[in-house]
């Protein structure tokens, strides 16, 4: 469990704000944080990975005090088991896509390297140089050197907003599979609510510098608007034509339900969308999230 | 024409070590620069800028009086190194490192700035200590900035005058560099003497400088 307990005065373009957050984050779990600009989200992963020091309070992963105001103790990112990927990537111009990932390791580890290379789909741009990379392939070189270290927490700070939206996709996937094989607890910042329902289990929402609202993905879109109707989030699997009228078969757990797409929805909805389903006169109504 | 090499020789002499000291000064200086947020920074950028803008003679003229014998520091240099800087090689360093550090530490300052902040936490959250951070990542990747630095600096070694002449007379082998030899030379009617250093100045110092453009076409595009 990690425990993050921390206040922090920031200065944004709209004046002073003071963050103030206790947040929990279960062993395992992939929780996102999500909240406007300037809401405090990225000071919070800089924190918790020791790039920013808070004013107050601690934090904490399992029984080892990374930062505590009261006792002073405040360990330098270098002594913090986390893999950050950069919103930038931050990558080494100066060294090619093999150094990026040698260049980590204490200890030298063929092995370990070929197996991330292999896991990221960079084997063959080895030699190569960050400056000659995709945006997708900056973003898997990015993530496989976060994971040299073996890290137990994978911090990542809005990873694909430089990267097109089928990269994404396929990108979202390979994250899910890494923190799965590797057992990680990871902490996305996003920006798109989709990205968020896709790939994590718990939602933290930041505003001004305090937690709005937090909870398990699936409780926390379907409270979205916060109204007494009951809603319901799923993903569009086809959309199709039934007697000239315009149909979806979206998945909801393990199941297919066929709703009828309204014409002010039709044009906006593709197959992958992550939508809310909700109630009108007992006929389900299907509307796009991330619009 | 009776001319000798000594005076080239001194200048390439006094370059060199001016650089390589302004090298290890300068670099961490520009570094402290480009980070600090400190309210003193505009005070300090304005003291390493003077002699940009200062005259030499004005520099020179108080590096006399401060190595002086008669000053409290350069009695305090004689008594305790038995050193004397004026009209010595080792003064001739000293004042050069002065006059040439705005060129050593201003291009290698803007190299650090235009880094992203983000190089250098992600080394950090890698486990990649402060030195080696500084060493392996920053350092190689402002290239053209300390090429830069190192190729101005030894340049403007070369090509100075007043300072040296102020602390430095023109002592055979010890303080006559090439550029008051020239002086020296003209002022003794000897043209063809003059113009054979003046012409050796002017080639060294344009391959010194094609070969800075060069390197940094070379390496351009290959820094973020």
């Amino acid at each position: 469990m990690y425990k993050i307990q921390v206040i922090k005065e920031l200065h944004s373009s709209e004046g002073k704000m003071i963050l103030d957050v206790d947040i929990s984050v279960k062993q395992g779990s992939f929780t996102s944080i999500v909240g406007k600009s300037g809401a405090g989200k990225t000071t919070i992963l800089r924190m918790l990975a020791g790039l920013v020091k808070p004013d107050k309070g601690s934090i904490h992963s399992g029984g080892d005090v990374w930062f505590d105001s009261n006792t002073n103790k405040n360990k330098i990112p270098q002594e913090r088991s986390i893999g950050f990927v950069f919103q930038d990537f931050a990558l080494f111009p100066n060294m090619t896509v093999l150094e990026n990932l040698k260049c980590v390791q204490s200890e030298k580890d063929e092995k370990q390297i070929k197996e991330l290379l292999s896991l990221t789909g960079l084997t063959a741009l080895a030699s190569c140089r960050p400056d000659s990379l995709s945006g997708g392939q900056k973003q898997r070189l990015a993530l496989a050197r976060a994971l040299v270290r073996k890290p137990k927490l994978l911090i990542l700070d809005e990873p694909f907003s430089a990267i097109d939206q089928d990269t994404r996709i396929r990108l979202q996937q390979e994250i899910l599979k890494i923190h799965k094989s590797y057992n990680l607890t990871t902490i996305l910042v996003s920006h798109d609510l989709t990205e968020v329902l896709r790939l994590s289990d718990y939602v933290i929402e930041i505003g001004n510098g305090k937690i709005m609202r937090q909870g398990n993905t699936d409780l926390f879109f379907s409270n979205e608007g916060k109204t007494d109707q009951f809603r319901m989030t799923g993903q569009v699997v086809d959309l199709f034509y039934e007697n000239e009228k315009r149909f979806a078969n979206v998945i909801v757990g393990n199941m297919l339900i066929k709703v009828r797409v309204e014409d002010s929805m039709e044009a906006l909805l593709r197959i992958g969308d992550i939508v809310l389903l909700s109630l009108n006169d007992f006929n389900p109504i299907i509307k796009k999230i991330n619009t | 024409m009776d001319y000798n090499l000594q005076p080239l020789l001194l200048s390439l002499k006094l370059s060199l070590t001016t650089t390589l000291l302004l090298f290890v000064i300068g670099v961490p200086i520009a570094y402290w620069l480009s980070k600090s947020k400190s309210s003193l920074k505009p005070f300090w950028e304005s003291l390493i800028s003077l002699p940009l803008v200062l005259p030499p003679s004005v520099l020179g003229f108080y590096l006399l009086l401060a190595f002086s014998p008669n000053s409290i520091f350069g009695r305090f240099l004689k008594e305790h190194f038995d050193l004397n800087l004026i009209f010595s090689f080792e003064g001739l360093v000293i004042a050069s490192v002065i006059y040439s550090l705005p060129f050593m530490v201003h291009p290698v300052q803007s190299g650090f700035q235009s880094l992203p902040d983000s190089l250098k936490e992600a080394a950090y959250t890698l486990g990649i200590s402060p030195l080696n951070t500084f060493v392996r990542v920053l350092l190689p990747n402002i290239r053209p900035s300390l090429l830069s630095g190192i190729v101005l600096s030894f340049a403007h070694t070369v090509g100075e005058f007043g300072v040296v002449l102020m602390i430095g007379g023109s002592i055979p082998g010890v303080t006559r560099v090439a550029s008051i030899a020239i002086y020296e030379e003209v002022d003794s009617m000897h043209y063809d003497v003059a113009d054979f250093y003046a012409k050796v100045l002017i080639l060294a110092s344009f391959i010194i400088l094609f070969l800075l453009f060069l390197a940094n076409k070379k390496y351009k595009g290959k820094i973020i």
